[in-house]
């Protein structure tokens, strides 16, 4: 009998099964192949503009991505250096074998048993998850993680050609797909890409611009690791009119024109195919080369994602200056892939018509390894606390960029894939990748999850704080610069704040209340708001639905 | 079964609108009694108001219908907004009480209504500040909507420059690697913005419409303010619309001049007491003089207090020795009625400054607060080096125009930043 079982082995589902354990769950971790576990499927990065702030954050309840991103890095940039200290973003590129390695260690190292086998079906009794059923039999379970990105229900899109399967060469959860769909969680398609792979033997690298790794010795957890791989430079290609002309010509070929992809991208991370339609204006839009590892030749093109057919990308590709002998190993994809409406969730992550049953990762709508880890981390924590009756860990928008993750997608759901950005947190002055043991620390040892090493840190940390000689750190001093601007926030939050001291019962019937429209209560009803604070964020609720409600939730209260 | 109760919504009359409101089971059936028939809920049409049993013609007004649970009190309403005289007001009011079954509402019984239909939170609850405001702000909308288009229009081309800008900023943050070049001079735009909020902040305000423009005559005692003031009240060109009233501290008459409504108030109320001149006329009227919008002094013109719209008035010119007074100021005589005419035209001089021009936009108090807001955030904005700053100062201008209009959220932002920008990494 596990305490808590989660399905899917990638950044979430790994991310969910430490923190389990790390709460004192007895967890199982189940996946289609044990090797494949903290797989980077996509970008070998982590870290970057808001989302370096929820791996710093994650780092605080001692979760994994961040000392396997350490462990691993071979190019280190601090984003936005030049600007404030409040959205310097953190990020790392990581060698894809050693970040693997690395993961697969830390989830060793953590007490979670690996079970290679396919989930079926979820057993629910009584209106609450009781185990799973596998392709090796049924494993019973008092709490469940599932966590399987886009393997739910995925069809991959290389030009005229489509295949069923989650990442290039894997197969889809299909099985499990049908039963969600069941239950009423399935809810739409979205569809992310990446860029073909190259390999980096064929670069001419000579005639790109050198992007060096940062000199400055950072790190992205607070547990420093003296272990360093030797670091790289990446470089900076361009594409050109003829590149544009090629991609043009071909428009028809793509499954994004042709109609055969339903779901929405990401708008911030578009297609090669999808710029050029939309910026035609621009002659040249930029590319990272980044390399894959250390032994390994593959390099990352940052920036041409693609999904038109085969010969288009070597066409392409080769008419880039310094890529005109450049190599395609394998050829980018589209993926199309199924979600669940994160409206479903409550702010744990927990499905609310389903105890027991939690949902992170792509799975509810988002993009990125960072936010799906983050998310993993919400889930693991809870679905712990679910099954040993501990205390629910519960993240604020006002602390933390998980929060304002959790948040986002629990009241406004997605219609996109979700990615962090700095633009969605309010409080972003205050949010910064430099104080997450400061934001976080307290709950993270009232959360009880963390190693002796960690808890020594952030004690150290608060003693710090305490000190003469905190104004001279990089935080104290980004605390001295933003405060006036902070205070005049936490006046503005103060006014807010009011509000969301008032609770909405779980089982308040948002079609009784008087006074409100149909809209109105499909909207409350969908999203759940828990307090009035979170009903003021629903999209589309009005003041006069939010006074109607108060008034409501305050008789009920009374009552 | 609850009445129907019917009231005036808006300020008192002389004004430029007047906003007459029914709520209750029969609210319908009344308003189509007078307006003849009503438009679709939510609709607003003209109408022509007639009494029920004479049949004669009333006003012209706006009429709007709105249904039980969907109203402001959660039973049917009907609302005339009509012209803004005392004379159409009363008219129509009398029409309505003459309709069996209806009655004058009680004060706050609208609200009380609201509140027990769920429809509303007031004093009661604490804290409640923003939902409050955010209720009137419905309202306001809706008036906005009707009378003020102009504004509106104004406000959205506001936001949406705003939204640029933070689309511009966010960009530049988010997208460290893009290489597009970070927009010119966002910080300079803020502060090109927050002049211009300025510039809007220093216009004439809508509330001396409304309200009425408060004129205030102040001096040293028996130097003849009451007698002015009863001069002025018996003017053929200054129509009294009220009986004057005392209050505590002073007295004032509500008059139109040329039409626009006036509060004159004379400081003769307080106690004048030989020894105590300076003390009283310095300090006590002080506050009367600081409320005034228009300041008529009467007394020398050393002793003239400081303010912004100042008439110095030389008063009791048919007095012998009284000579012609001193340069700028009016001579006028309460008793002949001398020099009367030139004081009112001094004072619908001044008043005229105060007040929007025709088919000007005005902003009322609560809109000129917050685009306050909005310069202030944008000017330090402008000052800021660092673009997370900028960012700052947009997204709590951006903040206080949703407190004006409860729009634009997180999602339009990024709507902005995404159809205007090819974005990198």
């Amino acid at each position: 009998m596990f305490d808590v079982l989660v399905i899917g082995a990638g950044h979430s589902g790994c991310e969910a099964a430490a923190a389990a354990a790390r709460r004192g769950a007895r967890v199982g971790l189940l996946t289609f192949r044990a090797e494949d576990a903290g797989q980077m499927s996509c970008n070998p990065s982590i870290g970057g503009v808001g989302k370096g702030h929820l791996v710093r954050e994650l780092d605080v309840f001692d979760g994994l991505m961040a000392r396997a991103a350490d462990r691993s890095a071979i190019h280190r940039r601090m984003l936005n250096r030049s600007k404030g200290p409040a959205v310097w973003g953190p990020r790392v590129q990581a060698d894809r074998q050693v970040y693997r390695a690395a993961i697969g260690e830390l989830l060793r190292s953590s007490g979670v048993d690996i079970v290679v086998a396919e989930a079926l079906r979820v057993i629910v009794r009584g209106g609450c998850v009781a185990g799973v059923e596998t392709s090796e039999g049924v494993l019973p379970c008092r709490a469940l993680v599932i966590a399987t990105g886009t393997f739910l229900d995925a069809r991959m899109f290389v030009g005229e050609e489509v295949v069923e399967g989650g990442r290039r060469g894997e197969r889809a959860a299909l099985a499990l797909a049908g039963q969600i769909r069941e239950i009423g969680l399935g809810q739409g398609w979205l569809k992310t890409g990446t860029p073909p792979r190259l390999d980096g033997r064929t670069i001419d690298w000579a005639r790109l611009e050198e992007q060096p790794s940062d000199p400055e010795a950072w790190s992205m957890s607070a547990l420093v690791d003296d272990e360093r791989l030797p670091q790289l430079s990446c470089a900076i290609a361009r594409t050109n009119a003829r590149t544009h002309e090629i991609i043009r010509a071909n428009f028809a070929r793509s499954p994004l024109f042709a109609g055969a992809i339903e779901g929405r991208g990401p708008r911030y991370c578009p297609s090669i195919e999808d710029k050029v339609k939309r910026f035609a204006a621009r002659e040249a839009h930029q590319i990272f080369l980044e390399p894959e590892g250390l032994k390994d030749r593959l390099v990352y093109p940052n920036g041409i994602s693609t999904s038109l057919p085969t010969d288009v990308q070597h066409e392409f590709v080769r008419s880039i200056h310094g890529l005109e002998c450049a190599n395609i190993v394998r050829p980018g994809y589209a993926v199309e892939y199924e979600f669940v409406d994160p409206r479903a969730l409550n702010a744990t992550f927990e499905v609310r018509e389903l105890r027991g049953l939690f949902l992170a990762g792509q799975i509810n709508g988002t993009t990125g390894y960072e936010e799906a880890a983050a998310q993993g981390l919400v889930a693991g924590l809870n679905a712990a606390a679910r099954a040993l009756e501990l205390d629910e860990v519960r993240f604020d928008r006002r602390t933390s960029y998980a929060g304002v993750m959790v948040d986002d997608l629990t009241l406004q759901g997605v219609s996109e894939p979700y990615r962090m950005m700095t633009a969605r947190a309010e409080f972003r002055l205050s949010l910064r990748a430099d104080n997450a043991t400061t934001r976080l620390g307290e709950a993270a040892l009232r959360a009880d999850c963390v190693s002796e090493p960690r808890r020594r840190q952030i004690g150290r940390h608060f003693e710090l704080r305490s000190s003469h000689a905190w104004a001279e750190t990089e935080e104290g001093q980004a605390d001295a610069l933003y405060s006036p601007y902070v205070e005049r926030q936490q006046r503005e939050w103060q006014v807010v704040q009011r509000d969301s001291h008032v609770w909405i019962p779980r089982t308040l019937d948002f079609g009784s209340i008087p006074g409100l429209s149909n809209e109105m209560i499909e909207r409350l009803s969908s999203a759940r708001p828990e307090t009035l604070d979170q009903a003021s964020r629903v999209a589309g609720v009005t003041p006069a639905a939010l006074s109607a409600l108060y008034v409501a939730a305050s008789r009920r209260a009374a009552a | 079964m609850a009445d129907t109760i019917f009231a005036l919504s808006s300020g008192r009359p002389p004004a430029a609108i007047s906003m007459i409101r029914l709520s209750g089971p029969q609210a319908h059936d009344a308003g189509t009694r007078i307006a003849g028939s009503l438009p679709e809920p939510r609709i607003a049409a003209v109408r022509e108001l007639r009494d029920p049993i004479s049949g004669e013609l009333l006003d012209e007004a706006l009429v709007l219908r709105f249904d039980s649970p969907a109203s402001s009190t959660g039973e049917d309403v009907v609302e005339f907004h009509c012209h803004g005289g005392r004379a159409v007001v009363d008219a129509v009011l009398t029409a309505l009480g003459s309709i069996e079954g209806l009655r004058a509402a009680d004060p706050g019984e609208f609200t009380r209504r609201a509140f027990e239909k769920g429809r509303i939170d007031l004093t009661e609850a604490e804290g409640l500040a923003d939902l409050i405001e955010a209720e009137t702000e419905s309202q306001r909308k809706a008036a906005l909507a009707l009378a003020e288009g102009g504004l509106r229009k104004q406000i959205e081309e506001w936001q949406a420059r705003l939204l640029e800008l933070s689309a511009e900023a966010e960009r530049a943050i988010d997208y460290d690697e893009d290489d597009l070049a970070t927009g010119p001079g966002a910080a300079r735009e803020c502060g090109k913005l927050a002049a211009e909020f300025r510039d809007w902040l220093h216009r004439p305000r809508i509330e001396p419409l409304k309200d009425g423009v408060r004129v205030v005559i102040a001096g040293p005692p028996n130097v003849g303010k009451s007698s002015l003031i009863n001069a002025i009240a018996g003017s053929d060109r200054a129509i009294v619309t009220d009986a004057p009233g005392t209050t505590r501290d002073h007295i004032e008459v509500p008059l139109s001049l040329g039409g626009v409504p006036i509060l004159l108030t004379d400081t003769a109320g307080l106690r004048d007491a030989q020894d105590k001149v300076e003390a009283i006329g310095v300090a006590r009227a002080a506050a009367l003089v600081e409320a005034a919008d228009v300041l008529v002094w009467l007394g020398g013109a050393g002793a003239a207090p400081t303010h912004s719209r100042l008439i110095q008035v030389h008063p009791k010119a048919d007095l012998l020795g009284q000579g012609n007074g001193f340069t700028g100021s009016v001579s006028v005589s309460s008793v002949s009625g001398e020099g009367i005419p030139a004081l009112l035209a001094r004072i619908g001089d001044l008043v005229a400054t105060l007040l929007p021009g025709e088919g000007a936009i005005a902003l009322n108090r609560r809109q000129a607060q917050r685009i306050g807001e909005a310069a202030e955030a944008l000017e330090m904005a402008a000052r800021a080096a660092d673009c997370v700053l900028v960012a700052e100062g947009l997204r709590e201008a951006r903040s206080a125009f949703d407190r004006l209009t409860g729009r634009v959220g997180v999602e339009d932002l990024l709507d902005s930043l995404f159809s205007r920008f090819c974005l990198g990494k």
